[in-house]
């Protein structure tokens, strides 16, 4: 039997190499993987709660973030094809039209 | 009630439909209203004076205008013998300007303004007459004033014309700033603004003084003085005469008007409607009849040099309304009224008749170009003539009558009266020969303009030479209604007749006195004429001849005593620097537009160091987030 904290240390580790491509890389098709990879770690800790709890509420909030994710992963991809189009570039430190 | 109401309201709907309409739909046809509302207007008026006459005075409010505490304003009338006459002479007067200027406007651009304001005009000076309080009074006195400016300006493209039409304001508002502190005062004092409580309760006050500026002065004369300030500038007395000459910039009939009828009367008609009051100071009465006075010989002598026949008129109103107020000042309140009367005849008569000449001499008013009209215009000339021997004195006509009683109640009116009523005289030689002089430098000689113009000249239409001898038979014959009783047994009957309200004028002198006082008056009426006929008629020559020996008193008179120069100097040209150094320099500069400035830079400096946060890299909005919800959960961890 796995104890809990291996599965805390697990999903702890995800997201902390998540939170760290989030800001460090300049691809943003990487930037967004990266978000994906935080998102998935915080699954991981819910489900490993839910079967600690014998409870099935994270395991159904789980799949509400799946599909969150799902939907916000293509319309993340949607505007970045269309920006790309106007502006040949995915690099995130040239994305800057808001600069002040 | 519905009758009297509708005598100011007739003109009033008259100027509503032509201001709204009159541009797209009335144009040209604005007399069609204008003309039978004024019309129906003294219809009315002479109605109500046929039930005035059978001794109703009608005294009625038509609405509660406001009601504030104990301060309380109605709109309501009041009809009383004064009203009753200055009805009449409104409305009759008013009713032949109208119709004189649908000839002598026809064709303008603005003939349906000109025809509203005409209305508009009407009725604020029959709401000025007809009112029953004091603020009413003063909504009609305040709306001629407007009125004035609308008018004289008319022809506003012109900037002389413009000009003279703000100075009619605004020298009128100098004595509607004392008139307005006036009517507070009487407010103060007597808890009420309308006539009949005020009156009623004038004597309770006599003896208490008031404090201004530390200094205790008779109540009663502060607030007549007050009164008779708006009265100077809305009649045009010393010193606040100046903007009546200049009032000639605006169409003949609107001097007319002004002249006439409406407006400057307003001043005369004002002081005897509050004889209650002035009767009670005997200070306020001096200064009345020494104002008055002054402005009759002082304005007749620049009479004396003038040449735009226009101006001339105007200076004779400015020493006819100084008659007036000569009169009201030694306590003939009903000689003044008498004069008002008549002057308004002869004096529309003469500015109708000078318009008429204008109008065949396109425009020009100079007198030194005309001459040798009588033969071209000979209804104008015999008009004319009839209107100068009223005003001169000559007897059996009206103005006969009315200055005669004044110049008698001036002689016996003690002290100052015989002081008053010898340089009445002598104004009454001045005038005599002032008004002569425009009839020969007009009518006889030879004609003195351009000599294609000699063959253009006419008569004036009939629409213009009508109101002209309508008016004359009022020049003649309106002052058979108050031959004194030395003539005739109970001729004065418009004495009698407004005796009940402005009572009768005291002290009674002796026959032999009074047949000095009229003999006098008609040597000087009869000496006027000479001088002038020697001098215009005789030897043409002459009068350059003595201009050029009196030179200095000649360029005095001929640049009004330098008054206008004066008030420039004293008046405009500071407020002038005034405005354009501290209000406009600093004030609007520094002041207003730093604030208005001001908000907007501030605004930009702080945006300037802010906006640099909005780096618009996604890294750094992600590192503060992260930094964000660290600092959250570390205070949810240790420091909860």
């Amino acid at each position: 039997m796995v104890p809990l904290s291996w599965y805390i240390i697990l999903s702890a580790l995800t997201f902390s190499i998540g939170v760290f491509g989030f800001l460090a890389r300049r691809n943003l098709i990487i930037v967004f993987l990266s978000i994906e990879l935080m998102l998935n770690s915080v699954n991981i800790s819910l489900i490993a709660f839910s079967h600690y709890l014998q409870s099935m509420r994270g395991q159904m909030l789980v799949f509400f973030i799946i599909t969150v994710a799902a939907a916000e992963a293509a319309i993340g991809l949607a505007i970045l094809i269309a920006f790309y189009k106007n502006n040949p570039t995915i690099k995130v430190d040239e994305i800057n039209l808001l600069k002040g | 009630m519905l009758k009297y109401t509708l005598i100011p309201l007739l003109p009033l709907l008259s100027f509503i439909i032509n201001i709204l309409f009159g541009r797209n739909f009335i144009k040209d046809k604005a007399h069609w209203l204008a003309v039978p509302a004024v019309f129906g207007s003294f219809v009315l008026a002479v109605s109500a004076f046929m039930d005035v006459q059978s001794g109703n005075v009608i005294n009625i409010n038509i609405y509660n205008w406001i009601v504030s505490g104990n301060f309380n304003v109605t709109i309501g009338f009041l009809i009383d013998q004064l009203t009753a006459i200055m009805l009449i002479v409104v409305t009759s007067i008013s009713t032949l300007i109208f119709i004189y200027s649908i000839g002598y406007m026809h064709g303008d651009s603005g003939y349906y303004r000109f025809f509203s304001y005409l209305s508009l005009f009407v009725f604020s000076m029959l709401i000025l007459v007809m009112s029953n309080n004091f603020l009413l009074l003063y909504f009609g006195w305040e709306a001629v004033g407007l009125c004035s400016y609308f008018l004289i300006g008319f022809w506003f493209h012109k900037k002389s014309a413009a000009d003279a039409g703000k100075k009619a304001f605004i020298v009128n508002r100098f004595g509607d700033f004392g008139f307005g502190l006036g009517v507070i005062l009487v407010f103060l004092t007597f808890g009420s603004l309308e006539y009949l409580q005020v009156f009623g309760k004038a004597n309770s006050v006599i003896g208490q003084t008031i404090n201004i500026f530390g200094y205790n002065l008779d109540l009663i004369t502060v607030i007549c003085l007050l009164l008779f300030c708006g009265a100077i500038g809305k009649s045009a007395q010393m010193p606040l005469h100046v903007w009546l000459p200049d009032a000639m910039e605006g169409p003949t009939p609107v001097s007319a008007l002004i002249h006439a009828a409406t407006m400057v009367t307003a001043g005369v008609f004002m002081v005897a409607r509050c004889n209650p009051l002035f009767s009670l100071s005997h200070t306020a009465m001096n200064t009345v009849a020494v104002v008055g006075g002054i402005t009759a010989i002082f304005a007749a002598t620049i009479g004396l040099v003038q040449n735009d026949i226009k101006r001339v008129i105007a200076y004779s109103t400015v020493s006819q309304l100084g008659y007036m107020f000569l009169a009201l000042g030694v306590g003939a309140y009903s000689a003044g009224i008498f004069h008002l009367y008549t002057h308004a005849y002869f004096k529309a008569l003469l500015f109708l008749g000078s318009g008429s000449v204008i109008h065949a001499l396109h425009d020009e008013q100079n007198m030194q170009k005309m001459g040798g009209l009588k033969k071209h215009m000979p209804i104008t000339y015999w008009v004319f003539i009839l209107a100068t021997l009223s005003i001169t004195g000559i007897p059996g006509f009206a103005g006969f009558f009315s200055k005669d009683e004044i110049l008698y109640r001036a002689y016996l009116g003690g002290e100052v009266g015989k002081g008053l009523w010898m340089l009445a005289t002598v104004a009454a030689l001045l005038t005599a020969f002032y008004s002569w002089r425009l009839i020969f430098l007009t009518f006889h000689g030879k004609f003195r303009g351009p000599h294609e113009q000699e063959h253009h000249l006419h008569e004036s239409p009939k629409v213009i030479t009508v109101p002209l001898m309508l008016l004359a038979v009022g020049a003649v014959a309106a002052g058979w209604v108050g031959i004194p009783p030395l003539l005739m047994e109970h001729g004065d009957k418009i004495g009698e007749f407004l005796a009940p309200v402005l009572g009768h004028p005291h002290g009674e002198g002796s026959h032999s006195e009074e047949m000095m006082v009229m003999g006098m008056s008609v040597l000087v009426a009869l000496a006027g004429w000479y001088i002038a006929y020697k001098m215009y008629v005789r030897n043409p020559e002459l009068p350059q001849k003595v201009g050029a020996k009196f030179k200095p008193v000649y360029n005095l008179l001929y640049n009004k005593y330098y008054i206008d120069e004066l008030y420039n100097r004293i008046f405009v040209q500071p407020t002038l620097k005034f405005s354009d150094k501290v209000i406009l320099g600093f004030f609007d500069k520094s002041i207003i537009e730093g604030v208005v400035n001001g908000v907007p830079n501030l605004i930009g400096v702080f945006s300037s160091k802010f906006r640099k946060i909005q780096t618009g890299l996604l890294s750094n909005y992600g590192l503060v987030m992260a930094a964000g919800a660290l600092a959250i959960i570390g205070y949810m961890l240790f420091l909860r």
